[in-house]
Parts: C-alpha cells; structure tokens; sequence
C-alpha cells in the first residue's frame, strides 16, 4: 500500500458513554465499537438525528472527550499518534500541524484583533509573520469580511462574522486531517458556497475531512461518503 | 588630664579600668578580633547600656573601651571637628575613665574616634580609627527582613544595593548619594561606611591604620584591618566621583580637603572652610592662608588648638 | 492555544509524590507530574485545595514534607532542589524563574520606583549598565502596555492591574525558563482582569515561557493554560488537557466544579 493511499485516520472499537456523577450517576451511552478509517482527498460527512452522538465523534477524535475505549490514530510526522493515549503536549503537537477543527462556535480570545486570529496558525507553525499578514488578508477578503472588522476582536460580530473568521483560522494552512462541525451552520448561501469552494480545494489537494453539514446542499457537494453514526449507537 | 592624686584601690580601679568590666571588653575584643579577620563582615556583639543614649555613639565609645590603654593617646571628631559638645565630652569621659592622654593632633593619636569623618591627613600603621555607626546595614533601607539581608551577605548577593544607585541616577541623574556611600570589601562583602561624606570613601583604601565600626544599638561590629582593598560601588556608565567644590578653603586655603559651608549673615554671605578643624588649623599654622584668612572665625578655630 | 515546544525536549520540571503536611493538616498529597519547556500548566481548585500549597514546594519556598522537585538546571541538569544548596537554590530561582504573586505588594518593592522594580533582576544577575538596564526597562513597560513616562514613579501611585504589569514585567525580564502565578488576576476587577489575562497569555506564546498557574477560575485556565491539574482536598483527582478536562470532566469534582461555572 503506497504511503499516499494511507489512512490519514483510522478509528478502532471507539465507545462513549457519559457518567454524570452529580446527576444521581446518570450514564449516557452515545456510541460503541466504532470504525472509521478517513484517507486523503475524502471528506466523511457524519449523518443522524439530532442527539444522535456527531459532534460527539468529533470531539472524541479531536482529543477534546475522552473516549471510554478504543483508538482514536492519526497519521502526524509519518507515525500513528493515539490521541485517546497520547500526552497533552503530544495532543497539542497534534492539533497545531496535523489535526485543524473548526467547531461550531468561535471561541473568542478577547482583546486579539481579528486579523491576528486567523495569522496565528501560520505563526505558531514558524510562518514568517509578513507573509501569514498577506495570507490572512488574502483569506479574509475572500470570505468577504468586511476590511473595516480586521482589526477589531470578534467578540462583537455577528454570528455568520465570527463563524467566517472560525473558518479563516482553519483553512489558512493546509492542515492533513480537517473536522468540520457544521461549519457553514450560520452563513448565507453566497458565503456558503466560498466555504464549499475552499472545501473543495483543500480536499483536492489531499486533506482528509470529516464533517458534519446540516444544510443537504453543502453536504451533496463535498461528501465523499456518509457515515451513519447510528450504526453504532448503543443498544437501549 | 591626669588625676592629680593616685587612685585609693589601684586593683578596684583597673578592674572597671575604661568604664567597663573586663568581661564585657574581652567580648568586644573578641568580636573586634573576628570582624578584622573578615573584613566588612557585621560580627555581633552583646552591646552594652552606656552612659549615653543610643545615637551619641554607643558603639564607638564601646569599642574604644575596649581598646584603650594607659598609653594611648586619644583623640575625638565630631564632623571633622574636635570642639563640638559631643567631641569634647566623649574625649573628656576616655581622659576621666581610661586615663589616657588627649590630643586633637591626627598624627599623635594612637586612637581617634570619629563620626561622620575620616581625618584629611593620611593616617599611619599603628594607629584606630573608630567609627560610630547608627545603621551598619547597608541593605536595610531596601529590604527590611534581617533574615534576608544576611543571606544575602550570606551569599553574596548583592544586587539590590544596586536598586538604591539606580534610583538615584533615575531622580537626579547622577549618583547623588552623598554620605553612607556603600562600599565592596575585598570585592566580597558589602559594607556601610557610616555616614562619612563620600569624599572620605577613598581614603578607606588600602589605608594603613585599623578601621573599626561600631553600632551600639544595632549591636554589631565590623572592621577593616590595614591595607584593604575598599570600592565604592558605581555602574559602568555612572561611575564614582567624590564631592568637589568651586572654591578653596576660605582661612587656608586648602584645595583638596572637604568644606564646609557656613552661612555668615542675614544676607546670605557664607564662606567654606575646611570640615577637618585641626587640618585647617596646621595648614594656617605653616603659613597657608585663604581668602578670608584673618575672619573672626579664624581666631575662632585657632584658638582651640593648645 | 500556547505554541507547544518541542514535545520530545526533556522535561523542564519533574514533580514526584509531593506531599506537604502542616503538622496534622494536609496542604497536598501525593502529587507527581513532569513539564516541558513552554507548556503552560494550571492548577484548580476550590479554596484551600493546596494550590498555594503545591506552588509553594515547587518554587522553592516550602520544603515539602516528602516527595522531589526536580528542576533542569543550567549548570547541574534535572537536579532535586531540595538537595541543592541554598545559594545555588536561590540563584536558580532568580535566574531561572519568575514568581507572579496574586498581591503585588508580595512581589514589589513598594519604596522603590516602578521601574527599579523591573530593572532588579537585572541587576541581580550582575548587570552593572544603567543604561542599557534604562532601555530594557522602557521596552518592557512598553511590552506590558504601561506608560513609560511613570517609570520614576513609586508602586502605590499605580492601579492595582497597573501594579500586577509591573509585577509581570519584573518576573519576565531576565528571561526566566519557568514562572509560577499565584492568582495573577484575583484581585482585580473583571474588566482590568480580562486585559491583563490577553496580556499573560501573548506574552507567554511569544517568549515560549512554561508557566505554573494557579487559579480558581475556569475562564482564566481555559484561556492559559495547555493543561490542568484538578486538586480537592489536598490532592490532584483530574489531570489532562485542558479542553478536555473542562469540557468532559471525568472525575465527579470536577464535573461539579465546571457546571458550576456558567460559559466558560
Ligand atoms: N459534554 C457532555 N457531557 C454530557 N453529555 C454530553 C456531552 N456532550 C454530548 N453529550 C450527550 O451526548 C449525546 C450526543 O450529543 P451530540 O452533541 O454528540 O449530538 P449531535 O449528534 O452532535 O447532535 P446535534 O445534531 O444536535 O448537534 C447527547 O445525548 C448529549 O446530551
Ligand atoms: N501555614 C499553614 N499552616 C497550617 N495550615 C496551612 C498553612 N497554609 C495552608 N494551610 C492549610 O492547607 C490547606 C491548603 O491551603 P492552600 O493555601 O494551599 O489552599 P489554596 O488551594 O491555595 O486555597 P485558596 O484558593 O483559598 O488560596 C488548607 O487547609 C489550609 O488551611
Ligand atoms: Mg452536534
Ligand atoms: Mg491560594
Ligand atoms: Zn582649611
């Protein structure tokens, strides 16, 4: 198998289930013997019901939940890191060259302008801070953020603003795994389909995504395959 | 000066010869002993109630005490000067209680004691100077935990005396500090000078006399034997300078002695004579004179000296 | 968010069983953990935890009643602190690290200008150039967004948040390897609290710095810290990525100390 088809992740027997110790103990069982294997150029759009345990997956692979069990493996300097076992600083290494998430919300980081944000990512992985200044323009511009919010922190922006400077963040570098967790939830159709564009793009060049679209558009465009989360629900 | 009948009890005498018992001075001198084998190290001392109050030089005339001897010959400044109230009662108390004979010439002196002063006149092996000390920390001012300070002579951590330096070139652009100018000795310990003007900082070096300090109510002695390496701290950019003046001693004219300026008139008119009385006073005596030479203060200062 | 250093880099600090008693009143027990250069740990907490307890026996200033402290140290390698001697500890902790007390007045000469505080350690680690030791001051008061022109003036004329830059400026100017916080922004008020914090963590990012942070609030670790350590009742009961820990608590403390904080 050449190292180009390889896996970029491969999740093995992932179970999670939510103890709630001060809600008399209660135990939400989301998901168990879960596998899923994600290859470069494929995005895996996460399908089910409301509550059915997507983000969950997401997180769970992000290293943001702790699966009660199995593997969670992405592929990071030519070597499969389990980020259910790995260090936090392993994790952290991880997240800053490897695995690119773009959540539902943009957490604000107050007081940081805008433009700053979405520069961080090049900066933290040793990009001349000039040339990530033009790319984050150039990025910014394209998603048609207004010039006059750059220099401003996002903390005052509409929902669809902040969701588009959640988006620069994560598409200024090509990261090798990209989770999206209904990046295009808040935006209008023009803006969506500059999100599908970039979708696109970076999947052509070999990134490999998993996301979870409720908009049936945006999803038939960039799904290389659904994944069924329910398949693996618990039996009740 | 001495007493014009012999003492009654010789032996009862001798025994609280110089106003304290002996015990008392054989644990100064202890103390004495250990501050001169380690140069510009603060020795305690079990520091004892003198006829004094603390601040009139408890620790100096402690020190003297235990010192002085049938042979010596003493002499007392105050601010250079050897009739001020203080100089003179201190001088007049040693005649009384060590039976020793005065002098206010620096150079027939065996033991001098001084405060806020070192004599111009270079001084000579074979003889103490005795300084009185109201703060022998030179830390203190910056960090008030005992504990602290002396883990940082301790170890040698010295930083902080720089902070007081800094300070000053930040408020007045340059050192400003005039008097109680702290000093390296040896390049180990980091000393108070008492507040003696800068300008006498130098004369500390490589002096050949003994250098002793004495604080009574810090309780603590520390000591320069003969021929010690003294600097004054400075940075690279700021470096040390003693006070200099415009003008000359006004009755003899002396141009590198310390002057004091004394204020004349209402009308403001004042001259500046030499802070070192019996100096001045030697310097007229072989014929130099200054501007104002023949002033009433002339006569003033001339006719203390015997 | 912290730019994590080279993850195969030895560790910094190395902690292992720390326990500390008060005669017969537990600080904390049993705590171990290891530190890289540049990763930035926080320590929560309810009160008396033994959070102030714990940073207390790393830093050098409590001898802890059993257990090590280990620190990479320039001239002995990974070295017990304990077992170094007290000058040696004491340069370590001057050169090598920065103490941010929760009170400035702990952590500022309070007689002595704003600006001779920050230029101390310099003149601590021998640096005898006032002016080089003028301009390195101006450059941080500037980095830490106070204004240069009150670098003469004395600590109790600033604010409280202004007095905390001043502290940080002091703790980081020499370069310090490692630095602990003790509620660097507890006694400020939410807005003063919020800038300071955005200042702590770019200044962090930037000189690469691993930073021990104590604190009570979730917000503040979340926003520093790239891990946490959980502490109750004297002992760590959570330990793990930040995000993690606060957004699936696992231990039943901690899921009662997260929910109870609204947004974070
Ligand atoms: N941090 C958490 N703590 C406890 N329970 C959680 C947590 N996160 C999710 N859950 C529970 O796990 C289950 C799956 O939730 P999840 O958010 O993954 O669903 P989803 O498929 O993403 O739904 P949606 O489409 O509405 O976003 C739900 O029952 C939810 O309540
Ligand atoms: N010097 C001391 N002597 C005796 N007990 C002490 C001492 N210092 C702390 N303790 C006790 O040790 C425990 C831990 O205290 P510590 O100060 O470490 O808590 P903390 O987590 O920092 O609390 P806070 O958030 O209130 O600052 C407490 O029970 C406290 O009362
Ligand atoms: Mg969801
Ligand atoms: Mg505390
Ligand atoms: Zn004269």
């Amino acid at each position: 198998m050449s190292s180009a088809s390889r896996p970029l992740i491969i999740v093995e027997g992932l179970a999670k289930t939510f103890v709630l110790h001060n809600a008399g103990g209660a135990v939400i069982p989301v998901f168990e013997r879960l596998h899923m294997e994600v290859r470069p150029g494929e995005c895996v759009v996460l399908s089910g019901e409301s509550g059915v345990g997507k983000s969950t997956l997401m997180r769970s692979i992000y290293g943001n939940y702790a699966p009660s069990s199995g593997s969670v493996r992405v592929l990071h300097d030519g070597d499969y890191t389990d980020i259910t076992q790995a260090s936090p600083h392993a994790i952290l290494d991880v997240r800053r060259r490897t695995l690119g998430y773009v959540s539902q919300f943009l957490r604000v980081i107050p007081r940081v302008p805008t433009l700053r944000l979405v520069m961080e990512p090049l900066l933290d992985n040793g990009v001349d801070p000039d040339e990530a200044e033009g790319r984050a323009r150039d990025l910014l511009s394209a998603l048609r953020l207004p010039e006059r919010l750059w220099a401003l922190p996002p903390a005052t922006f509409s929902g669809g603003e902040q969701q588009r400077v959640n988006i620069a963040r994560s598409f200024i570098r090509q990261y090798p795994v990209m989770l999206l967790d209904e990046p295009t939830a808040s935006l209008d159709a023009e803006n969506r389909a500059i999100v599908v564009e970039l979708i696109r793009g970076a999947l052509t060049s070999g990134t490999a995504m998993i996301g979870i679209f409720h908009d049936a558009d945006v999803r038939d465009a960039v799904a290389t395959r659904l994944f069924p989360v329910l398949e693996f629900k618990v039996a009740a | 000066m001495t007493e014009a009948s012999p003492p009654a009890n010789l032996a009862e005498r001798y025994y609280n010869y110089a106003y304290l018992d002996e015990q008392t001075k054989r644990m100064i001198r202890r103390a004495i002993l250990k501050a001169l084998a380690i140069p510009g190290y603060q020795a305690p001392f079990g520091s004892r109630e003198m006829p004094v109050p603390y601040g009139w030089g408890t620790g100096g005339i402690q020190l003297t005490a235990a010192i002085i001897g049938p042979d010596d010959v003493y002499k007392c400044i105050d601010q250079g000067a050897d009739d001020t109230t203080n100089a003179v009662s201190i001088r007049k108390f040693f005649a009384k209680v060590a039976d020793v004979a005065t002098t206010e010439d620096t150079s027939d002196a065996t033991i001098i004691q001084t405060r806020h002063r070192i004599p111009e006149q270079s001084l000579k092996a074979g003889q103490v100077l005795v300084f009185q000390v109201p703060q022998p920390e030179p830390l203190r001012g910056l960090e008030a935990r005992e504990t602290e300070t002396r883990a940082m002579h301790a170890y040698e951590e010295y930083g902080l005396q720089y902070v007081s330096l800094y300070e000053n070139i930040s408020a007045y652009g340059r050192i400003a500090a005039t008097a109680g100018y702290p000093v390296m000795i040896e390049e180990r310990y980091l000393m108070s000078p008492s507040p003696i003007p800068k300008f006498d900082n130098p004369k500390m070096d490589d002096n050949e006399a003994i250098l002793l300090f004495g604080a009574g109510r810090e309780k603590r002695i520390y000591a320069l034997p003969p021929h010690t390496r003294v600097r004054s701290l400075d940075f690279e950019d700021y470096p040390f300078e003693v006070q200099s003046w415009e003008e000359n001693c006004a009755l003899c004219g002396a141009e590198d002695s310390y002057l004091d300026e004394v204020v004349l008139d209402d009308a403001g008119n004042k001259m500046f004579v030499c802070s070192d009385s019996h100096f001045c006073g030697e310097r007229r005596k072989a014929g130099h004179s200054g501007p104002m030479a023949g002033h009433q203060l002339d006569q003033t200062v001339e006719g203390n000296t015997p | 968010m912290n730019a994590v250093a080279n993850i195969q880099a030895e560790p910094l600090l190395r902690v292992q069983g720390l326990s500390k008693w008060y005669g017969h009143v537990l600080g904390c027990r049993d705590v171990s953990f290891e530190m890289r250069p540049g990763e930035v740990l926080g320590v929560v907490g309810e009160s008396g935890s033994g959070k102030t307890t714990l940073l207390k026996c790393l830093s050098g200033r409590l001898v802890p009643s059993s257990g090590q402290v280990e620190f990479e140290t320039r001239r002995h390698g990974l070295t017990d602190i304990y077992a170094l001697s007290e000058p040696d500890r004491r340069r370590m902790q001057r050169e090598d690290w920065g103490f941010v007390h929760q009170n400035p007045r702990d952590g500022l000469r309070m007689r002595v200008s704003g600006g001779a505080n920050v230029a101390e350690p310099l003149m601590n680690m021998g640096q005898r150039h006032y002016g080089e030791m003028r301009r390195s001051t101006v450059e941080w008061l500037e980095r830490v967004e106070l204004d240069t022109s009150r670098i003469d003036d004395k600590p109790r004329n600033f604010s409280g948040g202004m007095q905390q830059r001043i502290q940080v400026a002091r703790n980081l100017i020499h370069g310090p390897k490692l630095v602990f916080m003790d509620e660097p922004t507890g006694g400020l008020d939410v807005s003063v609290q919020a800038r300071l914090l955005d200042l702590l963590r770019e200044l962090v990012r930037d000189l690469g710095l691993a930073v021990i942070i104590v604190t009570h609030d979730m917000a503040v670790a979340r926003l520093m810290a790239d891990r946490l350590l959980v502490m109750r009742r004297g002992e760590v009961v959570e330990t793990g990525l930040t995000d993690q820990v606060l957004d699936d608590p696992q231990h039943a403390y901690t899921q009662l100390l997260v929910s109870s904080v609204l947004q974070i």
